[in-house]
């Protein structure tokens, strides 16, 4: 176990005790065995010595225990780093971001503190997941949709901090949310928007309140610990129903993105949209590794050439449309108008679901997701396709503008860095996570025995978020580990955003005690030191 | 098959506190299971954790955990604190000692 920088053994062991006091003894993790626990297991550090682990943790199951441990905290100028559920697996788990802090962990708050049928919210707090959620509406039978992220072993609340998303309407997690309390450094606790009026029945209907709206401070960031936040849920809809659309052509990306995009600028598709490449994304073959390996050589008759060879389409759009039914298929009709007019374009139908379902219907839904239902349906383990794999994963993920050249101009740019990087990352996929840009999402192989083969990993990794940067293309999250480095791209006029940060830091965690380092923002004592 | 252990084993038991104790740990065990192992390792498809285990087992053993005869207490405890591959482990503010104890008794294979 080691002992949280600067902090003496006696203070340490002091403050442990009080951390035991407060939350009880058997919520104090300080043995060797119980800190593993919270060790990241896709660390692309792992057993070296920059990996980062915490030197105890401390569970509370209630806001004055969290006000307690933060409290304990300032007085011994302890490192705290909270997690909800601590499944921010790719972007560092229930690791701090810096080693030595005592993680606090909020699973144990984990209590459905109020749904609304009539005003589609939820109220909860960080320790629940999108499983606990999506079970407790099931169980009351409330006809409410939550959007989850892949892994739905995920906490709504630390997903939403993370500007984490999925495929619905509401799927922009952090932009469905409405009303917070956040205890802060301090201890204090207060609560925004609607929810600072003692009586307001609206904390989760309007988001502003009066004055600043603070909310997005708390996000991404170490200014306060979010002990309860409100989302925004769907109505049940009556139906949900998918279509694809293909077009043939390397150059068809700047019409169907067109397109694309002014459908969800009207908001005619309001929800998730994919767009992939069957060619670009493809299984290796031995005529596709020569024309990646040509990178920006590579001609768009060239891979034309080679599609038609093997009757791929090159671009798939997916889209899914929610609501009534007649509104859906009206949506769906149109979508189908407008992509007509682009050469040699394809439909396909996929699912479509009416409701209600009943368990054993929700069971069988292939895309759980889509109906937003969790699952773990698409975590990536060993398959008869894919026998050998990774211990665990990085991502790569980048905003890119929502045109056509873009799409083509990021993958052509990022292909080309993988294949100098000489490091098996996919190319990754075009998604619309959030409403009016793209993600561009990639992986970067992780291997708990392989210390050289993650120390390439992290070289190309970090070469590619550069040259993205130079691109105008920012990392929208990242890992634990190269929080300071995105940060480091976003410095327009002399790094005044990231000044900015520091101000705030300052101001709100005067002794630096609140995850220090996450997303690059620094107490004093430490900027010196970065 | 577990819940039929369960149900043979009330049967038998005459209801003695120390079994009816028993049963409602194989129950909490089952609970466990379902909340945490089910959504990668239940049976059925799309499970990635029982993917995974078809692949590396061939055949030569069930790749769902409930139908297997050979997960020891300790085996089932090694692995929920260690994890494998890409399973994390899990803290214990997600299982308890208590729910892991349950769990490695529910997946044990029947002392009887």
């Amino acid at each position: 176990m080691a002992n949280p920088p600067g902090v003496s053994q006696q203070d340490f062991s002091a403050a442990l005790r009080q951390f035991e006091d407060a939350v009880g003894q058997e919520w104090v993790f300080s043995s060797d065995e119980d800190v593993a626990l919270y060790r990241d297991a896709y660390s692309p550090f792992w057993d070296e010595e920059q990996e980062r682990v915490a030197s105890a943790a401390v569970a509370p199951d209630n806001v004055e225990e969290v006000q307690q441990v933060m409290r304990i905290a300032n007085r011994y100028s302890i490192p705290i780093y909270p997690i909800s559920t601590g499944r921010n697996l790719a972007y560092g788990g229930a690791a701090p971001a810096l080693s030595g802090s005592v993680v606090l962990d909020l699973k144990r708050m984990n209590r459905v503190l109020e749904v609304s049928e009539e005003n589609a919210f939820a109220l909860v707090e960080p320790g629940v997941s999108y499983f606990d959620l999506y079970r407790h509406i099931q169980d009351q039978g409330l006809k409410l949709m939550i959007d989850v992220p892949l892994p739905g072993w995920g906490s709504p609340i630390g997903n939403a901090l993370d500007h984490g998303a999925g495929v619905t309407p509401t799927r922009d997690h952090f932009g469905s949310h409405c009303g917070m309390e956040v205890v802060l450094a301090n201890g204090d606790v207060l609560r925004t928007g609607m929810g600072a009026l003692p009586g307001a029945e609206t904390w989760q209907q309007f988001k502003y309140g009066i004055g600043p709206d603070i909310d997005g401070i708390f996000s991404q960031s170490n200014y306060g610990v979010v002990t309860k936040m409100g989302f925004w849920l769907l109505p049940e809809p009556e139906a949900v129903r998918s279509l694809s659309v293909t077009a043939p052509r390397h150059d068809d990306a700047e019409a169907m993105v067109g397109i694309m995009s002014n459908l969800i600028y009207s908001g005619v598709v309001d929800s998730h949209v994919s767009f992939i490449s069957p060619v670009l994304n493809g299984q290796s073959n031995a005529e596709l590794d020569v024309l990646r390996a040509r990178g920006n050589a590579a001609t768009a008759a060239e891979w034309d050439g080679y599609a038609a060879s093997r009757n791929l389409k090159f671009w798939q759009a997916g889209f899914t449309f929610y609501g009534p039914e007649d509104v859906v298929d009206a949506r769906w009709r149109h979508v189908r108008e407008r992509f007509s007019v682009i050469p040699g374009v394809e439909f396909g139908d996929g699912a479509t679901y009416r409701f209600p379902m009943t368990a054993e219907e929700r069971e069988q839904v292939g895309q759980k997701n889509v109906l937003g239902i969790p699952s773990l349906a698409n975590f990536s383990g060993r398959t008869p396709a894919n026998p050998e794999v990774a211990d665990g994963h990085m991502d790569f993920s980048v905003i890119v503008p929502m045109t056509g050249a873009a799409v083509l101009e990021s993958l052509k740019v990022l292909g080309q860095a993988y294949v100098d990087s000489g490091v098996d990352a996919s190319l990754g996929t075009i998604q619309s996570f959030h409403p009016r840009t793209f993600l561009l999402i990639s992986s970067f192989p992780v291997m708990r025995s392989d210390a050289e083969a993650n120390g390439r990993m992290r070289a190309a990794y970090e070469r590619v978020v550069r040259i993205a940067a130079e691109h105008g293309w920012g990392q929208y999250r990242v890992h634990t580990g190269f929080m300071d480095l995105a940060l480091s791209t976003y410095s327009f006029n002399d790094n005044a955003l990231s000044q900015f940060h520091a101000t705030l830091k300052d101001a709100v965690d005067p002794n630096g005690i609140l995850s220090a380092g996450r997303y690059g923002i620094w107490p004093r004592s430490m900027r010196e030191s970065v | 098959m577990k819940i039929r252990i369960i149900l043979c084993s009330l049967a038998a038991a005459g209801f003695a506190v120390s079994q009816v104790s028993a049963q409602e740990s194989l129950q909490r065990g089952q609970q466990v299971f379902d909340d945490w192992c089910a959504p990668c390792h239940g049976s059925g498809p799309g499970n990635p954790g029982t993917v995974a285990l078809e692949v590396r087992y061939q055949g030569t053993r069930p790749a769902a955990l409930e139908a297997r005869t050979d997960l020891t207490p300790d085996l089932t405890e090694f692995f929920v604190r260690n994890g494998l591959s890409i399973m994390p482990p899990f803290r214990k503010t997600e299982i308890t000692d208590a729910d892991l104890a349950a769990l490695a008794a529910y997946l044990a294979p029947a002392s009887d």
